[in-house]
């Protein structure tokens, strides 16, 4: 992985599968805060996208009711083009895991590493030699030789390792779509290429689909096909990594791209105004409260929701 | 009770052997020879603090003993000796079987050994029951928090928290034991057997059984909320851990996921209060052993205390500073064993 260059060049790795995705989905918090209100997605079989976005705009909770871990209010999740069935969830829970951000979380503390990575094989009876099994997803994630690390605690090992084993437990059940929330931002920066660069070798080499949730968009240019940029429990603009993060169309996406230190030309653009709450999304565009080339129609104009047609695309009035 | 038995219960592992490194061993021994030096510490002290005492030990040793003037004398010289004299008397032999309690005039630790018994009966049996309990009321109130059963068994035990253990004692003693409210008297008011009971027999056991309920309920109470109270809490923190998200996003089911990850890791700080209180196991719960006349080390004290008899409290303070010292040290042995991140 070369850093600063966009590594599927714009171009999708993906098979235009539909792998998972969620249609018209919203999420909403004892029934006033709108965590996600109105979201469009689809992640194609052995593609990386990356949700983006600052803190607090739903990216997480969608993240989690992709999994299946939150339930959602409207709408509806898609598996492999399906609707997901909330009654039969055991075969999706083994094809689609989840990497958290912070590695000793993630992990008990009082199971070792055998025990870590043996637990969906066990939760799922996985016919077959699990010790096998284990150093097998011990090694694609690259901790070998993996007898050495059965017998570890969490605490006994480095945090690029902790998220290594996170992996390798995913690794374990062989799954088809990995959903990491935050996956390198409480690793050392040393650590962070080595993590991402697993994710790009385990797309290629065991063509896993892969939604990265990060507030880094530097982390999306790096591994990323697609990129979605969310607002306020909303996806504000869409489109291949090169094509967003080149010429980004949405206001908010500007200006996230202008703070960034690496990739900022332009100058810097600090939003200003009140910090966006769920409980209270403003009419019209959600974003006019701080958008700083505001017109008179965006109070009122009711945007519709990106769809997932193919492209970049975005939702302002500006570029419509 | 299925919830406590996955307190015991884990996941049969093939791939676990215990691991008892180098450091391992230096922190078992750093932790023992702590605990002699607290030891040896509290020795010393005890010595000290009761030399502090106003009033005449020899007044009280010899009240009501058939001694002549030449006799106190001798004592009284011995107590004039130089405290270092003195210090190095005690010191050589603390259990020293010569020392004479002056209220019973019988040797103190001949004392101490008879009413050592009833004391870890009564203690014994009330924290093994209320650790039961109170660790099930726990997790069953701590894992659904907010909830009705929570809401029914915190206030309960947040009632009987605060409840100072005499006067629950004395409560329990007078609706259970005396009568009242037309709630006949059914159990004795005090002492450890019906006196001319034979304890040796199966129908001494039952009558010391009998005996055991009213005292034993109350401190059951006592401890039980401490207990609940605790693991709730331990285990309302631990819900909150991210491995638990990670292990239902696998699928595990929840009663799983409570069994498997969750009451393991939030009983932590519950063994380590039940292993704390056994050091009081000894110490015996004075209040309530006085309130329902228990003969053991508690209500020994308090008779000690009344006296005072120096010779006994002395000996007494030292039984109780090693029963905490040991406990103090169990848990933190335990701990080794339980967690994996103390064993560095």
């Amino acid at each position: 992985m070369t850093v600063g260059q966009p590594v599927a060049d714009g171009q999708p790795v993906a098979s235009g599968q539909p792998m998972i995705g969620a249609r018209d989905l919203a999420v909403v918090f004892g029934g006033r805060v709108r965590a996600v209100d109105g979201v469009d997605l689809e992640v194609d079989a052995g593609e990386i996208v990356a949700l983006v976005g600052e803190s607090g705009c739903g990216k997480t909770t969608l993240a989690r009711t992709l999994l299946g871990l939150e339930k959602p209010t409207a709408g509806t999740v898609l598996f492999e083009g399906k609707p997901l069935d909330y009654r039969r969830l055991k075969d999706f829970r083994r094809q689609v895991q989840l990497v958290l951000q912070d590695p000793l979380g993630a992990l008990n503390p009082r199971h070792t590493v055998y025990d870590a990575v043996a637990e969906g094989l066990r939760i799922h009876k996985v016919p077959g030699d699990e010790q096998a099994q284990v150093s097998e997803a011990l090694s694609q994630a690259g901790l070998r030789p993996p007898e050495r690390f059965f017998l570890r605690y969490p605490h006994e090992l480095s945090g690029g390792q902790r998220q290594r084993v996170v992996i390798a437990g995913a690794l374990a059940l062989k799954p088809r779509v990995l959903i990491a929330d935050e996956p390198v931002s409480s690793l050392d920066a040393s650590v962070r290429g080595e993590i991402l660069g697993l994710l790009l070798r385990l797309r290629d080499e065991l063509g896993l689909t892969v939604l990265v949730v990060t507030h880094d968009l530097g982390l999306a240019w790096n591994i990323a096909d697609r990129v979605a940029v969310m607002y306020l429990g909303r996806i504000v603009e869409v489109g291949p990594t090169a094509d967003v993060l080149q010429s980004p169309q949405h206001p908010y996406t500007q200006a996230l791209l202008s703070v960034v230190p690496d990739i900022a030309r332009t100058e810097q653009i600090v939003l200003t105004g009140e910090p966006p709450d769920p409980a209270r999304i403003p009419t019209g565009c959600r974003f006019h409260p701080r958008c700083p080339v505001v017109l008179a129609e965006c109070t009122s104009v009711v945007l519709p929701i990106l769809g997932i047609e193919p492209g970049h695309r975005a939702a302002c009035v500006r570029v419509t | 009770m299925s919830l406590l038995q996955e307190v015991a219960v884990g996941e049969p592992d093939p791939i676990r052997t215990p691991r008892v490194s180098g450091s391992t061993l230096r922190v078992v021994v750093s932790k023992v020879v702590r605990a002699i030096i607290t030891l040896a510490f509290v020795v010393v002290f005890n010595f000290f603090l009761f030399r502090m005492l106003p009033g005449d030990p020899i007044g009280l040793y010899t009240r009501g003993r058939n001694q002549d003037a030449e006799q106190i004398a001798q004592l009284r010289r011995d107590l004039n000796k130089p405290l270092w004299e003195q210090f190095i008397t005690y010191i050589s032999n603390p259990f020293d079987p010569g020392i004479d309690s002056t209220r019973f005039s019988r040797p103190v630790w001949e004392l101490i050994g008879e009413r050592i018994w009833p004391t870890i009966l009564l203690l014994g049996t009330a924290i093994v029951l209320a650790s039961i309990i109170g660790i099930w009321l726990g997790i069953r109130a701590g894992w659904k928090p907010g909830g009705r059963f929570d809401k029914v068994s915190t206030g309960t035990t947040l009632t009987l928290y605060s409840m100072p253990e005499f006067w629950l004692g004395m409560m329990l003693l007078i609706v259970f034991g005396v009568g009242a409210f037309g709630i006949p008297g059914f159990f004795p008011v005090g002492g450890i057997s019906t006196p001319g009971v034979d304890t040796s027999s199966p129908a001494g056991w039952l009558n010391v059984l009998w005996h055991l309920v009213l005292p034993c309920t109350t401190l059951l109470l006592i401890y039980l909320a401490d207990y609940a109270l605790v693991m709730r809490a331990s285990l309302i923190d631990e819900r909150k851990q991210e491995y638990l998200m990670l292990a239902r996003a696998k699928g595990l089911r929840d009663a799983m996921v409570r069994k498997k990850h969750a009451v393991p890791n939030a009983l932590l700080p519950t063994i380590t209060l039940i292993f704390l209180s056994l050091g009081f196991v000894v110490t015996g719960a004075i209040t309530v052993e006085t309130v329902y006349s228990w003969p053991g080390l508690g209500l020994l004290t308090y008779e000690a205390l009344r006296g005072p008899d120096i010779p006994l409290l002395q000996a007494v303070f030292l039984v109780f500073s090693i029963a905490v010292v040991g406990a103090n040290l169990i848990a933190e042995l335990l701990y080794i064993v339980i967690d994996p991140r103390v064993r560095q």
